[in-house]
């Protein structure tokens, strides 16, 4: 168990370390830093003395590691765009996109596996292709597409949802949160909705068939042979063994999720990270690109590894393996 | 048998269809009757695709869908099953009728433990409370040979040996005191020793408990030591049913003759496996004139000089880390192996499973590279610490055969193009035309219809794609052929055939044979000299009638005891 | 993999009619695409085709109509029929080339790294892993991102397309290599793979001749999955404003234009291109589905 806990560690740190690096060689090679961030005319000498106080003459390593450094430190430079450092823009950003990817795990979760395995039992009924049906139109539609639809329905036509922001929030330190505003609420479910979509059919299409996988293996034979009521079979035994990819697809999920949330708070004007980098890409404001880059991959590395733990808990070979 | 009780399974014209998707039916059993009676071990033989596996799903209401009973009568303990349902009135599927399968490695739901798959079971068929079932969990541990029960209880199927997790299946069957066990191939996964210790139990279960055990499985041996009557399938139909001495010692029908006959003998050697339809001395003369003519090797002499040595052979399998750069586990697959292979005789590699046989194959065949120690063709290296490249003669001299024949021909190219590889790549033929003429004449000297060359593996059976595979092997113009468990998966009858075939090819060509086998019978059958394997070490190495007259080493002589053979048959053995 | 391998496959499709319908579908859209040259009223990359007096004139069939604009014009002017033919050819163009370029660089590595393994094998899985990390659609902007910074020519119609493409494949190829490399030493450790090692056969030619058509197979069901996936992912780089431009739009593109003006009651801009897309990518997932199903022997046991 030890080791494979410190040989996720590791290689979760090899990964931060590659995606550091890129992180760094944008910050540092794409785009000139010293063009981007002194007055448009200033003269040549201004610019040499700043490029010198960046250390941008010194060799790859040393800027690397110093890059580390001031990353560790919490340090990830200053916007181009908004003229403020990146930390502080990403810290404001962050309960926002992260208040949406959680209600958007649950929504896919909640539905999803019930689905899934409702597909798994009664492959030809009527609800099942029904539901096939509608999975395949929802993988189909781009998240986009999904939000403006449901815009024009229930913002604009029916009125009854706010189609942009977060509505009213309440700070509880420094993360502000739109759970306990009725105005908060509201505003999360359509775009919680739209972001949840796309991976609630993926959820559903995996346990479905991983569900279909199992039920036709011989233990699952071999525990119809004894007896054992089809309910117990199905919803005790079948399930579980079913949901073990489960928990590693929902980990890469919420990692994509964060990603998914670019789009969903373009169409909502949802105030996110998303919305910051999207604004950083068309306006190559790379230190925010950077930033957001580590940040994901940082967030990314750390969920998956908290679930390659959790998968060698709850999966008994893995756990002597490791014995 | 008196009528005190009802049989406890009685089968009565039964007959099972299968609709398929073109609107046809295909008829998986027909006109099947049995009866067992309590403590009673009927076993039901036959080749694959004989229904014997069918029989056993529809008694337990398991048939696989759209299969469905279409006519005739199963009765459970006197209680007739109702065909549309699968089950009985008052007969419980787990509590009255219990199953064993084959596979014990895919039986236990890997995330659950053993007790909690025992005690479900209890609790849901006898209503008893967790502690109630645990101590009868237990008990049945305890009841199935299970050394340590109380700790094996808490453990995973993955922790348990394969002979343990049969036993576990087991238990569970037995939990709730069945009247009825069906188990369908119940040892053919399990090595010699092992299955020695599994029939051992279901035979005692059989005797002492009073079950009536409907034993289904392919393999003769297990049927003449432990089954009481035995009835005998060809293609859905039952061709003969009796008690065992008696169906063996004297099969009537035509199809039960041809069958027990091609089953290997233990006791003696053949000089050919008798095959239905065929005369056999004619068959034979005329077998190996057609391939001393059509085979390539007729100059081959048969001078008893050393053609194959292998010299202090070790082989480690390095299972990596997951860490980069960390040590994996190091495991000994192959350990200190020495013997000497001459030229034109049948050298044996026996041993269970695991026991490194497979391995030396390899290495032979330049598969697997060498931890340390040689392997000399004719003295000369062929594979070394280094990992020395065979190239040209070497490497065309010693061809393989393989065990699997679905996976050992390609099926996206034609048969005469793989036929044809080796002769192309070491230009054995002078031109394309040629090469096609020599892989016709290859395809006709093991037997099959020169046209073959046109179409593709699937078009072929098992056992015609393994003499394919033989011709394949032919077309390099080898000395030494290494043949991996060649007819292991393979049913009897053909296993005679391909048997026969790689005698007849031996005889006609002197070719050098390396024959790896896990079945003692067909190794006596086949080999000249014979070398057994343990756990990577070679523990004795002899001519083939002195290791079977007088085995030396123990391990050899335990082997020998296990093995279920037909020259020992319960019954006969039990009134002598 | 054996009913993939029979040579009369076409013979036995017998596909249920829903798949035969889609499979239509996909076939009226991309002939309408690629033949647009041909079939569009106009040419909407052409400036002088059309006129600002001409903006936003609603679909014909509605009471406002113009009969010379089918679906009606965009708010520059552009008839929206004729910008959607060429829009869907720029979308499939785009998500063909990158299925065409993450395939092959995919089918390559996975075939070596299957084949060898050992290190090679690790490196190349290792630097999977790590592309794996980052969800498609944020690879694909940070590789547009980078492009815009350092050309300023990135997001010209010449050179968009390039970008979207590799953007798109730097993600995807690593599923082919992974589906490739795991299928590849599945027949490597085949009986009929050692059987020409033994005959000596070299490593390259065991690999192109005997390994690779038995892993194409599941390549050409990913393939088709990941044209929808990939039409998709160009749209939403698209719609987010760093995808193709304006003057020369994607479907994405028009979804984006005509969503500024969806609030003002013009629906047209963005319903129509968003309906063509989402029926495109639908008619392939439905074919794609379909063959993975019935070409997946994970999905076909049969006892």
């Amino acid at each position: 168990m030890f080791k494979v806990i410190l040989s996720r560690i590791g290689q979760a740190a090899l990964v931060m370390l590659v995606v550091s690096a890129v992180s760094f060689v944008m910050f540092r090679y794409v785009g000139d830093p010293v063009a981007s961030m002194s007055r448009e005319n200033a003269p040549i000498e201004e610019k040499q003395a700043l490029r010198r106080s960046l250390g941008l003459d010194q060799s790859f390593v040393v800027q690397y590691g110093g890059f580390l450094k001031r990353t560790l430190s919490g340090d990830l430079g200053i916007s181009y765009r908004n003229q403020r450092p990146v930390t502080e823009l990403i810290a404001e950003r962050l309960p926002a996109t992260m208040e949406l990817v959680i209600v958007a795990t649950f929504l896919s979760l909640a539905l999803g596996i019930p689905l899934g395995v409702l597909c798994a039992l009664r492959p030809s009924g009527a609800a099942a292709r029904l539901v096939q049906a509608v999975s395949l139109i929802g993988i189909s539609t781009p998240t986009f597409v999904t939000g403006i639809v449901l815009i024009l329905v229930f913002a604009v036509t029916l009125g009854w949802l706010p189609s942009f922001g977060r509505g009213q929030v309440v700070e509880i330190g420094w993360w502000s949160t739109g759970f306990l505003t009725w105005s908060g609420l509201k505003s999360l479910i359509l775009p919680g909705i739209t972001l949840a979509l796309y991976q609630l059919t993926l959820i559903m299409r995996l346990v479905r068939s991983e569900m279909i996988d199992v039920l036709s293996t011989d233990y699952i034979r071999f525990a119809k042979a004894r007896g054992l009521p089809m309910r117990y079979i199905h919803f005790r035994l079948a399930l579980r063994n079913a949901l073990m990819p489960v928990i590693t697809v929902t980990g890469l999920q919420i990692g994509s999720l964060i990603a998914f949330a670019i789009v969903t708070e373009t169409v909502f004007q949802w105030p996110g990270m998303g919305l910051l980098f999207i604004q950083a890409v068309s306006f190559a404001d790379i230190p925010v690109m950077a930033a957001y880059l580590l940040f994901v991959g940082l967030l990314f590395v750390i969920i998956n590894t908290i679930v390659d733990i959790l998968y060698a808990v709850v999966d008994p070979r893995l756990r002597a393996r490791s014995a | 048998m008196s009528n005190r009780q009802p049989p406890v399974l009685e089968i009565d014209n039964l007959r099972v269809e299968y609709p398929l998707a073109n609107g046809g039916l295909f008829t998986a059993v027909e006109n099947a009757s049995l009866i067992i009676q309590p403590g009673e071990i009927h076993a039901l033989v036959g080749e694959s695709g004989a229904g014997k596996t069918t029989i056993g799903n529809a008694v337990m209401g398991l048939l696989e869908k759209p299969g469905r009973i279409a006519s005739g009568s199963i009765h459970i303990g006197g209680k007739l099953l109702d065909p549309t349902s699968g089950s009985a009135d008052g007969v419980v599927l787990g509590r009255d009728v219990g199953a064993v399968f084959q596979d014990p490695m895919t039986s236990l739901n890997p995330l659950f433990t053993v007790e909690s798959q025992l005690t479900e079971t209890l609790r849901t068929h006898l209503k008893m409370d967790r502690a109630a079932s645990r101590v009868r969990a237990l008990e049945l541990m305890k009841a199935v040979g299970i050394p340590e029960p109380e700790r094996r209880l808490k453990a995973y199927p993955h922790q348990l040996s394969g002979g343990q997790r049969q036993r576990v299946v087991i238990a569970a069957a037995l939990s709730c005191d069945p009247t009825l066990v069906v188990a369908d191939e119940p040892t053919t996964a399990l090595d010699v020793s092992v299955q020695a210790q599994i029939l051992k139990l279901l035979r005692d279960l059989a005797d002492n408990r009073r079950i009536g055990i409907l034993l289904v499985t392919h393999n003769m041996g297990v049927v003449a030591q432990i089954a009481d009557r035995v009835t005998i399938m060809h293609r859905g139909k039952v061709v003969e049913s009796g008690p065992t001495a008696e169906v063996l010692r004297h099969p009537k029908a035509e199809y039960a003759k041809a069958l027990i006959g091609a089953v290997p003998r233990i006791d003696m050697r053949l000089d050919r496996f008798p095959v239905v339809g065929e005369e056999a001395k004619g068959r034979a003369a005329d077998a190996r004139e057609a391939i001393r003519a059509k085979a390539f090797r007729a100059d081959a002499t048969i001078d008893g000089s050393e053609i194959l040595s292998v010299e202090n052979l070790c082989v480690d399998y390095v299972t990596s880390g997951l860490i980069p750069g960390s040590k994996g586990h190091r495991f000994r697959a192959v350990d200190n192996v020495s013997f000497k292979v001459r030229s034109g005789e049948v050298f044996g590699l026996v041993g269970e499973s695991g026991c490194g046989k497979t391995t030396i194959a390899n290495v032979v065949a330049g598969l697997v590279k060498p931890t340390s120690g040689r392997v000399l063709y004719q003295g000369k290296p062929v594979a070394g610490e280094g990992g020395i490249r065979r190239v040209g003669p070497l490497r065309q001299a010693i061809q393989m055969i393989f065990q699997d024949p679905y996976s050992s021909l390609n099926s996206r190219i034609r048969i005469g193009s793989i036929l044809a590889e080796p002769i192309l790549f070491y230009r054995l033929a002078p031109s394309r035309a040629e090469a096609e003429s020599d892989v016709a004449q290859l395809i006709e000297a093991v037997g099959l219809d020169a046209d073959s060359a046109g179409r593709y593996a699937h078009a072929f059976s098992g056992g015609q794609r393994q003499r394919l595979s033989i011709a394949r092997a032919l077309g390099a113009r080898p000395r030494l052929i290494v043949c991996d468990e060649p007819t292991s998966s393979l049913d009897v009858s053909v296993q005679a055939q391909i048997l026969n075939l790689l005698k007849d090819l031996r005889d006609a060509t002197g070719l050098t044979l390396l024959l790896i086998s896990h079945d003692l019978a067909v190794v006596r059958q086949m080999c000249d000299r014979i070398a057994v394997m343990k756990s990577g070490k070679l523990v004795e190495e002899a001519a083939a009638e002195a290791l079977f007259q007088s085995p030396q080493h123990p391990y050899t002589q335990e082997l020998l005891s296990l093995v279920p053979t037909l020259d020992r048959i319960r019954g006969e053995t039990e009134v002598a | 993999m054996n009913t993939l391998a029979s040579p009369n496959l076409i013979m036995r499709i017998g596909a249920p009619i829903s798949v035969m319908l889609a499979a239509l579908l996909a076939l009226v859209i991309v002939g309408c695409a690629l033949l647009a040259g041909w079939l569009a009223p106009y040419d909407p990359t052409d400036l002088s085709t059309f006129e600002l007096i001409n903006a936003e004139i609603p679909p014909a069939f509605t009471a406002d109509g113009d009969s010379r604009f089918l679906l009606g014009t965009d708010n520059q002017g552009r008839d929206l029929l004729s910008a959607m033919m060429y829009g869907a050819r720029v979308s499939i163009a785009i998500g063909g080339g990158a299925v065409l370029l993450a395939a092959s660089i995919g089918v390559f590595l996975g075939l070596i790294a299957g084949y060898f393994g050992g290190r090679i094998d690790a490196l190349i899985m290792r630097i999977g892993d790590v592309i794996l990390s980052f969800p498609t659609i944020l690879l694909a902007l940070l590789v547009s991102g980078i492009a815009r910074a350092l050309f300023p020519q990135a997001g010209t119609a010449e050179w968009a397309p390039l970008i979207l493409i590799c953007a798109i494949a730097i993600h995807e190829w690593v599923q082919y290599a992974r589906t490739v490399r795991a299928a590849t030493m599945v027949e490597t450790a085949k009986d009929y793979v050692k059987a020409v090692k033994v005959i000596g056969l070299p490593g390259r030619r065991i690999m192109l001749r005997h390994i690779l058509p038995n892993v194409m197979g599941p390549v050409l069901v990913i393939a088709t999955i990941n044209l929808a996936a990939a039409v998709l992912t160009e749209a939403t780089l698209s719609f987010l404003g760093v995808g193709m431009p304006p003057t020369y739009p994607s479907l994405g593109t028009l979804i984006r234009i005509g969503n500024e003006f969806v609030f003002s009651g013009i629906w047209w801009i963005a319903l129509f291109p968003a309906l063509t897309l989402v029926l495109l990518v639908l008619a392939v997932n439905v074919v794609g589905d379909w063959l993975r199903d019935r070409f997946n022997p994970k999905l076909r046991v049969k006892r």
